[in-house]
């Protein structure tokens, strides 16, 4: 059930020659579950591709030069920066945005946290912190307070102050401990 | 949104099929490990390569293993690939037990993320950092351009006709406090230089590498008696570059302090030795006179230059503060003065 | 972690307790649509070209090799858009791309439509802009003293903006009187938002003539007006949706060039355009903190008691009017909300520089005065040997008191939470007893529940809020009002649901949308839950007093025995339920009424007779006082906070959960431009325009923060309820300031405190010099003279 997805091609790179290297590649990639093949220009970024390509705009930009934590994406299990990754990069390996996280029907307990405990406020950094701190609980299923603080530094929020976030993950922890289910982060097909 | 320039991209599979195409491709091909340092550079305009040469695939750069000959003194040595990321640099139980202050400075290295993406090779290899050189081309020609763009003057020592920016890496200090060995591979065999060697005194040339060679592996030997530390300076407690970065390694016999290394880093070019310093704790019983001494030596040695966060009269102050407690807490590790006292004051030791 | 000391609290079922927000679903799984996630066919990318030069005159625009780039559509300058416009109607100084003059690096000087960002970004390149350099001002100081090309033609001399004096009660006779007089001076630093979301718009027009902008902006009614103007088509043509928005905090509250600019290659390509900021660029759009210079002087009784304050304040305004003119008056507008004071003095002015524009950033205006006020509180305290508490305590405002400026206090908890936050923080017992190096200080504050004035002046409603049911039970709700994060959304459905007997997920909202919802003004002043929220009740009291008549009639029951509860009508006594929500609304419509009711709200009428008396005054103020513990390394300068108390009262806490949420990010906010953020200049640029360089705090900056709700119950609150977005902010920055002298004993009279200015102060004390860092002059600025200004009746006397 693969589908190709061909990215948009700016004029300026309708120009092909035989240098060395591709100025084009395919990449076969599973997104939350799904096998994907896109074919894109070399200098794609995950972000772009994960927005633009395939239309899953849960991952956000604030700053597109790792500066911010925004665009926190999970590749293989473990938090990449969306906006310094090359599509390259991704050849072969599982991706979970913040889409892929949980189902509705079984929303990940971080995602049941988060609601209970308002750690969104405007959101934007929400898909980065949810996908940070399920790599986080997926290796360290008690962290304390400044284990969480310590893993989510990466993130910035600007609403919450980080209280309820950090609030939220321990939370969750707890449900998971308390049998909750949990799927694995990124191990999923 | 900003996005990268075009590039064609190639991912070898071995250490001689890249070392190869550098030579084939010369200076129009950037070397790829972990991004985070090249791709803003990317974005920013402050490089546009044709060629981008990954080195993901490439396994010789990858692993860390344990020496097999015994090393000076009955140390352990431990050979780090250049691609270990910083993260498992922070979590390697043999790093940790015998070389911990690579994990500390490892750790202290931007973000979680950043640091699961971030290679070795890349922090010691990171390109010199500068207020006027890490922006985007709409400033960069407001500002004039420096001479580390396409300028030719730099604009935090106009006068001077060199290039000041700031070495950025917080390995490299440490690094070179412990006289690690860094394995070079290029288009004329290998070669093995002290981590000292790697670099050189000039914001727009600071490493050593010629063309076409790739960092490959970093060896660290453990004389017995060893001790080190290492302080960073930054604004924010996470993602902060060193504002300054203070490494020591003392090799101590009995009370008696037989080697002294002091290294800074992020007040020049590259992580400047502190000669100094080094001669009134070499062959001397390290006492509280000794360690302000020597602390006042880097205060003087040290010239920082207003290009990275916080003033250049702030960070030569606390450089004198760092290095003494650099030495006291790298002293609070040596198992015979086990007893000495000191906690360490509040504030962000880094 | 907190805790509530609350007045009587009545049965609610929604309201006061802990609820999730009704949008944090699609939050947390990504399906919430911000301005860049909403989808669009045929889409053009539209770039801005931005001036590399602080200050120069554009002398042509050259756009051939850009246009005949491939894949480019148009391409646009000032020229095109030659209307000017600005979110003040005194002033209207902005075009959406510069028109004769370009006034700070990076003002947009021309936008291109593309097929994608790249072939922009490449044709941008091609653009060629014949300037004429001109000299810069990048302080105020350059500006006052400049003699070269002003930076409005129309401005005052010497880049004045505004100024403003005014005098209540006879102040020179209280500082003659006064047994102890004080003054300092201080300088606030400038910050920026730093929403995480960086701007974004999509504009698209229609072949018969109507635009629409999605946007994210907190302010789509004066987007509306703006785009209107600049564009020149009917308000009515012009529909403005507020998208899901990644952060706010006063940097999305006007319209902004990537808007306009948007929207007129929307009309002339024929295509939708959208126009996204990058981080930098972000920057440059700016509209943050003033960076302002204060001046205080105090008299005072031995006792402590204030007699007098003067405040003077000059703000650097950057290269625009923005909110500029409120800002400046709102520098002098609070001090006699949070203080008795019987004589009070006000100068202030802003000064045009060549710089990102400043505008309103939470707080507007009225955090540098404050950090100015609560510090130099702490310095006379001292003098006259009180304690912080004491002589706040001694001073505070009367509860339903009126000010000398003509500011109406209704409710007012300084005292309590003055109180609380001293006693759960043990703030007397370790106040000057904690070793060197830990200290703790105390501040309070003041701020607006929105605006009593709205910024243009109409006699209108400040928001409408329309409720529509039906036979199924679906009860629609619309209000322009426009979510920001701060969780307005959820409080219009909370207090509509609590008031109808429903459950949250019953109540289907339709917000921030000048087409579907009538006008609400927006989200700045922290006017939402208070304005939106009453005409919110007053719209579900109408209805549910329609369903209750009709069902009172049918079944021959008194109105008042009746009450909507859990989805029923229901009998009040025993609570037992008698009809459905959906019966009874079937009912009602059967006997002819049309499910529908309306609900506004207007303040009531506030200002004092002077001009300038439009700023300030609020139907209801919040207070908040805070203790910060610090650990400063007394070698390094370094200053830690560890803990922080905030106490803060809102009124009524309609959510404690988003309560607390605002109070724990307002204190984030406050510690950031205490300690870290500084919106700062190399010369003509921007010293660090981007996410790393701008130092915002991190979770292993930010340490605990206890949140303490003190309830007054407004009496024109809904449900008693006044703001919480920015008041908790406020006393933040002074109680650091305060608890690093506590600490160290040297005084940093200057934001951020950063480590290298408490070192020079650690260095100067060690020489045992005065151990002060901080401003040593104020702006050679002349003031107009003194409008003297008689005060209200009941105002403090002497």
């Amino acid at each position: 059930m693969k589908s190709t997805i061909v990215a948009t091609v700016p004029p300026a790179l309708q120009v092909d020659d035989s240098a060395p290297g591709d100025r084009w590649l395919t990449v076969d990639m599973t997104v939350n579950g799904v096998p994907r093949m896109l074919r894109a220009p070399a200098h794609r970024t995950l972000l772009e591709a994960l927005r633009e390509d395939l239309g899953l705009t849960g991952t956000k930009h604030g700053c597109e030069l790792g500066e911010c934590g925004a665009c926190t994406v999970l590749v293989d299990g473990q938090p990449r920066l969306g906006c310094l990754t090359l599509l390259a990069s991704v050849e072969g390996r599982t991706v979970t945005t913040v889409e892929g996280l949980g189902t509705t029907a079984e929303p990940h307990p971080l995602q049941v946290a988060f609601v209970d405990r308002g750690a969104a406020q405007c959101g934007y950094c929400t898909g980065g912190m949810l996908l940070t701190a399920a790599a986080l609980l997926a290796d360290n299923a008690d962290p304390t307070e400044a284990e969480v603080r310590a893993a989510l530094a990466g993130n910035l929020c600007r609403c919450t102050g980080y209280a309820s976030i950090v609030a939220a993950v321990r939370q969750a922890a707890r449900m998971v401990a308390g049998g909750a289910s949990h799927p694995r982060s990124g191990a999923q097909g | 949104m900003l996005h990268l320039p075009s590039f064609r991209y190639l991912a070898p599979r071995s250490l001689s099929e890249a070392v190869g195409l550098l030579a084939e491709l010369g200076a129009e091909a950037q070397l790829l490990a972990g991004g985070t340092d090249l791709l803003p550079l990317l974005k920013r305009g402050q490089l546009s390569p044709r060629y981008l040469v990954a080195l993901a695939g490439v396994p010789e750069l990858s692993g860390i293993r344990t020496a097999a000959e015994a090393t000076v003194r009955d140390g352990s040595g431990l050979t780090l690939g250049a691609l270990t990321s910083i993260a498992e640099l922070t979590r390697q139980p043999v790093l940790r037990r015998h070389f911990p202050v690579i994990g500390h400075a490892a750790s202290l290295i931007a973000t979680p993320t950043l640091r699961s993406m971030g290679t070795l090779g890349g922090n010691l290899c990171l390109d010199t950092r500068c207020t006027y050189v890490n922006r985007s081309p709409l400033w960069r020609e407001a500002a004039g351009d420096c001479l580390k763009c396409t300028g030719d003057v730099c604009r935090v020592a106009p006068g001077d006709d060199r290039c000041w920016a700031a070495v950025s890496s917080d390995l490299a200090p440490a690094m070179i406090a412990l006289d690690a060995q860094i394995r070079i591979a290029g288009p004329r065999g290998e070669r093995v230089i002290p981590a000292e060697a790697l670099y050189r005194d000039d914001g727009l040339s600071h490493l050593t590498l010629s063309a076409g060679e790739i960092v490959v592996d970093v060896q660290l030997l453990r004389p017995t008696g060893v001790c080190a530390s290492y302080m960073k300076l930054r604004p924010r407690a996470s993602f902060d570059f060193p504002s300054l970065g203070v490494a020591v390694a003392l090799r101590m016999a009995k009370d008696e302090c037989e080697n002294a290394r002091v290294v800074v880093g992020a007040v020049a070019s590259r992580p400047l030795r502190i000669a100094e310093a080094e001669v009134i704790l070499t062959g001397h019983v390290p006492t509280a006179e000794r360690l302000s001494a020597a602390a006042d030596a880097v205060h003087r040695a040290i010239r920082p230059m207003d290009n990275v966060d916080l003033p250049p009269g702030y960070r030569r102050q606390v450089a004198r503060v760092f290095t003494e407690r650099a030495l006291q807490h790298a002293l609070r590790q040596v198992p015979a003065r086990a007893g000495a006292n000191g906690a360490l004051t509040p504030g962000r030791q880094n | 972690m907190s805790s509530t000391g609350s007045t009587r609290t009545p049965d609610f079922t929604i309201i006061g307790h802990r609820r999730s927000k009704v949008d944090a679903w699609p939050k947390v799984t990504g399906r919430a649509n911000y301005a860049d996630d909403l989808p669009f066919a045929h889409l053009l990318y539209a770039r801005l070209l931005r001036s590399p030069h602080a200050h120069a005159r554009i002398r042509a625009i050259d756009a051939t090799r850009a246009l005949a780039v491939p894949g480019v559509t148009a391409v646009i300058s000032g020229a095109d858009l030659p209307v000017p416009y600005g979110i003040l109607p005194v002033s209207q100084d902005e075009h959406g791309l510069a028109v004769d003059k370009v006034r700070f690096v990076g003002d947009p000087v021309a936008a291109i439509a593309a097929e994608d960002e790249e072939t922009a970004d490449h044709a941008m390149g091609l653009i060629v802009v014949d300037y004429d350099v001109l000299t810069a001002c990048m302080t105020v100081d350059e500006a006052l003293s400049a003699t070269g090309d002003p930076i409005h033609a129309n401005g005052k001399a010497n880049n004045v903006h505004k100024r403003v004096a005014l005098e209540f009660g006879a102040v020179e006779a209280a500082f003659e009187a006064a047994a102890h007089v004080r003054e300092d001076l201080f300088f606030y630093g400038g910050s920026n938002h730093l929403a995480l979301e960086e701007h974004a718009a999509v504009a698209e027009y229609s072949p018969d003539g109507r635009l629409t902008l999605w946007s994210s902006t907190q302010t789509p009614h004066y987007v509306q007006r703006a785009l209107a103007k600049a564009l020149q088509l009917p308000e009515r043509r012009v529909r403005v949706v507020a998208s899901v928005i990644g952060g706010g905090f006063g940097g999305k509250t006007e319209a902004l060039p990537h808007e306009v600019a948007a929207a007129r290659l929307a009309m002339i390509t024929g295509r939708p355009v959208k126009c996204r900021l990058s981080r930098e660029e972000v920057f440059y759009s700016h509209r943050g903190r003033h960076p302002m210079h204060v001046q205080l002087r105090a008299a005072a009784r031995v006792d402590g008691t204030l007699t007098g304050l003067h405040v003077r304040t000059v703000l650097d305004g950057g290269a625009y009017g923005s909110y500029g003119v409120a800002s400046t008056y709102y520098s002098g507008a609070l001090p006699p909300a949070t203080y008795r004071l019987p004589a009070y003095r006000f100068e202030g002015a802003r000064v045009f520089t060549n710089k990102p524009p400043c505008g309103p950033k939470r707080g507007h205006g009225t955090p540098q005065p404050r950090f100015g006020l609560e510090v130099l509180l702490d310095k006379l305290a001292e003098d006259l040997g009180l304690d912080p508490l004491a002589i706040r305590l001694k001073n505070l405002v009367a509860e339903d008191s009126v000010t000398v400026n003509h500011l109406r206090v209704t409710s007012c908890g300084l005292r309590a939470c003055l109180e609380r936050v001293a006693d759960a923080s043990g703030f007397l017992d370790k106040h000057r007893r904690l070793p060197r190096g830990e200290g703790v200080g105390l501040a309070a504050s003041c701020y607006l529940s929105g605006a009593a004035l709205p910024i243009y002046w109409n006699g209108l409603p400040h928001t409408t809020v329309h409720i529509q049911a039906d036979r199924t039970g679906t009860v629609h709700v619309a209000c322009g009002a426009t979510d920001i994060g701060q969780g307005s959304d959820s409080v219009l459905a909370s207090l509509v649901a609590e008031v109808l007997g429903l459950d949250l997920v019953d109540i289907q909202l339709d917000t921030a949308d000048t087409a579907l919802a009538a006008v609400d003004l927006g989200s700045y002043s922290s006017r939402v839950t208070f304005m939106m929220g009453n005409a919110a009740l007053r719209a579900a009291e109408n209805l549910r007093e329609q369903v209750l008549c009709a069902v009172g009639r049918e079944l021959h029951l008194p109105t008042h025995r009746l009450i909507l509860h859990s989805g029923q009508v229901a009998l009040r006594d025993e609570r037992s339920p008698i009809m459905s929500w959906p019966d009874a609304l079937q009912l009602t419509q059967a006997s002819g009424a049309v499910l529908a009711a309306s609900g506004t709200y207007a303040p009531p009428p506030l200002a004092g007779p002077y001009k300038g008396a439009g700023v300030g005054p609020s139907p209801a103020y919040s207070y908040s006082a805070c203790v910060v513990h610090v650990n400063v390394d007394a070698e390094t300068g370094q200053v830690v906070p560890s803990e922080v108390w905030l106490a803060h009262d809102g009124g009524r806490a309609l959510n404690p959960t988003q309560v607390e949420g605002q109070i724990e990010g307002g204190v984030y906010m406050g510690l950031g431009e205490a300690l870290w953020e500084e919106q700062s200049f190399r010369g003509p640029l921007h010293a660090g325009p981007t996410a790393l360089d701008y130092k915002t705090p991190t979770a292993l900056d930010m340490p605990i923060v206890h949140c303490l709700l003190v309830e007054t119950d407004d009496r024109e609150g809904p449900f008693g309820a006044k703001e919480v977005g920015q008041g908790p902010l406020l006393p933040v920055p002074p109680a650091v300031a305060n608890a690093v002298y506590d600490a160290v004993g040297v005084r940093v009279d200057e934001v951020p405190i950063t480590p290298d200015k408490v070192l020079r102060a650690l260095d100067r004390q060690a020489r045992g010099q005065p151990a002060r860092h901080g401003p040593r002059r104020f702006p050679d600025i002349a003031y107009p003279p003194l409008t003297v200004v008689e005060p209200p009746a009941g105002a403090p006397q002497l």
